[in-house]
């Protein structure tokens, strides 16, 4: 076990076999993650959406009652104070799903920025045990366990069904896998909380299912090149550096962190985010330096790992956009040594379109 | 854990197996569990020099990067070449997974390693924390 921002959370679990064979589970067939560390918040009210508009980068607008997007809480000046989905749950209701870590941070941050709205700020973060239920027969597993049809919920919307015999649970097509999955909100009491992780995994053994641990939740999440606070982003990086340009709707005349990305926007970003793979042997880690080929530091690495599926060392990094172009040749200083990696494509890796 | 009975072994969790001259040298099994799915190794090339309690390489798996340190001062003779493609070797059989061949600069170096029951004891303490 870990403490993880005050949370006990198991990196891999040995029953399963470790973080490769959780990962793999994940890409092949399903794993399961116990991400109650996740917070909540739910806004309700006349102004909802009002509210959720101005906090929050993308466009809330576009949501259709059960649908959700990716979407970012910002500073004034364009940097982050976190990353979270937006899930749209009725006429004038809406949930935050934001990082442990920020977890208050977040909340405070959201009730003091929609004072100005007729609409109602909760932090439900402890009254739900979010479980994950990833991969590719995620659809498959869950379905034993719901009434609800799940085939008919495409990526990022969401349902509510019967789940393990309790009724009405939210039920999102979302996660933080880069593979198609499910995420089920139960009551958090440790009784439910437990039975329903029970049956999950109970039901999951004819489909493969393990349990998954924070380990492959991030070389899955690496793969993917879906951000980690803290790491691609933070409150010093602005949108356009982590390259999320396209969850940040500037069409929207109003939001906070608007006008100083307006001006950035205006003059060049110092920084880029990309992705590297090793060309000699080592493995990059989040903090080490990057260096041009003449041995000067010229950026850093924000995350790196053997990613398991794709068997290659790989790493995400900031490096000022003149090294940024696929093919460029750089260094990864590991141990002292200047290790030759190149700028690829990113994501690393994309889920298989469904026939 | 079983730990073979006729290696010595240090804290930092290397094995080492002499016949007085020469010394092989690799990672215990409880070192390759804490570690987990090992995915990377370093080692020195033949003719490098190890001095006792100095770092002669290292060894990463998925989650952590981990420092290996020379039990006993010595030349490298022999590097087990197959841990470069193959670490996993090293989860599946960590007493056999030898890493490095060594000359013995000090002979008296392997009077300060541990025994086999020394260190078991030792790594149930250190388990149990």
């Amino acid at each position: 076990m870990v403490d993880f921002n005050g949370w006990d959370m198991p990196v891999e679990y040995p029953s399963s076999g470790g973080i490769i064979a959780e990962h793999m589970a994940v890409r092949t067939g399903v794993g399961i993650f116990d991400v109650s560390h996740m917070g909540d918040i739910r806004l309700a009210g006349s102004e909802a959406l009002a509210a959720v508009q101005h906090i929050s980068m993308n466009d809330a607008s576009r949501l259709a009652i059960g649908q959700a997007q990716y979407s970012a809480l910002l500073y004034p000046q364009g940097t982050f104070v976190d990353d979270v989905i937006v899930h749209r749950l009725g006429e004038q209701e809406y949930l935050l799903v934001i990082n442990a870590g920020t977890r208050e941070k977040d909340f405070s941050w959201v009730r003091d920025n929609t004072r100005q709205f007729n609409c109602e700020v909760e932090n439900l973060s402890d009254e739900f045990t979010q479980i994950a239920i990833q991969g590719p027969k995620g659809v498959d597993l869950l379905s034993k366990l719901t009434d609800a049809d799940l085939r008919s919920v495409k990526f990022y919307w969401v349902t509510r069904g019967t789940v393990s015999g309790l009724r009405d649970i939210l039920i999102a097509r979302t996660g933080y896998t880069a593979e198609d999955g499910f995420e089920i909100y139960v009551p958090s009491d440790d009784q439910t909380s437990a039975r329903v992780w029970n049956e999950v995994l109970a039901v999951g053994k004819e489909f493969g299912a393990v349990p998954c641990g924070l380990g492959a939740r991030n070389t899955l999440r690496l793969e993917g090149k879906l951000p980690l606070y803290g790491h691609e982003i933070s409150d010093t990086i602005n949108v356009w550096e982590a390259g999320l340009d396209r969850f940040c709707k500037m069409e929207k005349p109003e939001f906070i962190g608007r006008e100083a990305l307006e001006n950035a926007r205006a003059g060049k970003v110092e920084r880029t985010l990309v992705g590297l793979e090793m060309v000699d042997r080592g493995i990059a880690r989040d903090g080490y330096r990057i260096l041009n080929t003449e041995g000067q530091q010229i950026g850093y690495v924000t995350s790196g790992s053997y990613a398991p599926f794709l068997k290659k060392n790989i790493a995400l990094a900031y490096v000022p956009p003149e090294f940024s172009a696929l093919g460029t040749e750089l260094l990864v200083e590991i141990r002292n040594q200047g290790v030759k990696a190149k700028v690829v494509p990113t994501p690393f890796y994309k889920k298989p379109k469904k026939n | 854990m079983a730990f073979p009975a006729d290696y010595k072994y240090t804290k930092e969790h290397e094995w080492l197996k002499s016949d007085g001259k020469t010394a092989t040298i690799g990672i215990t099994s409880y070192a390759q569990d804490s570690l987990g799915d090992i995915v990377f190794v370093e080692l020195p090339k033949v003719g490098a020099e190890l001095s006792a309690g100095k770092t002669f390489g290292s060894v990463e798996s998925v989650k952590a990067v981990s420092d290996l340190y020379a039990p006993a001062s010595g030349t490298v003779t022999e590097v087990n070449g197959e841990l470069a493609t193959a670490p996993e070797k090293i989860n599946k059989d960590a007493h056999s997974a030898w890493m490095i061949r060594i000359a013995l600069k000090n002979p008296g170096d392997l009077n300060s390693l541990l025994s086999a029951a020394d260190y078991e004891k030792f790594v149930a303490e250190e388990g149990g924390h």
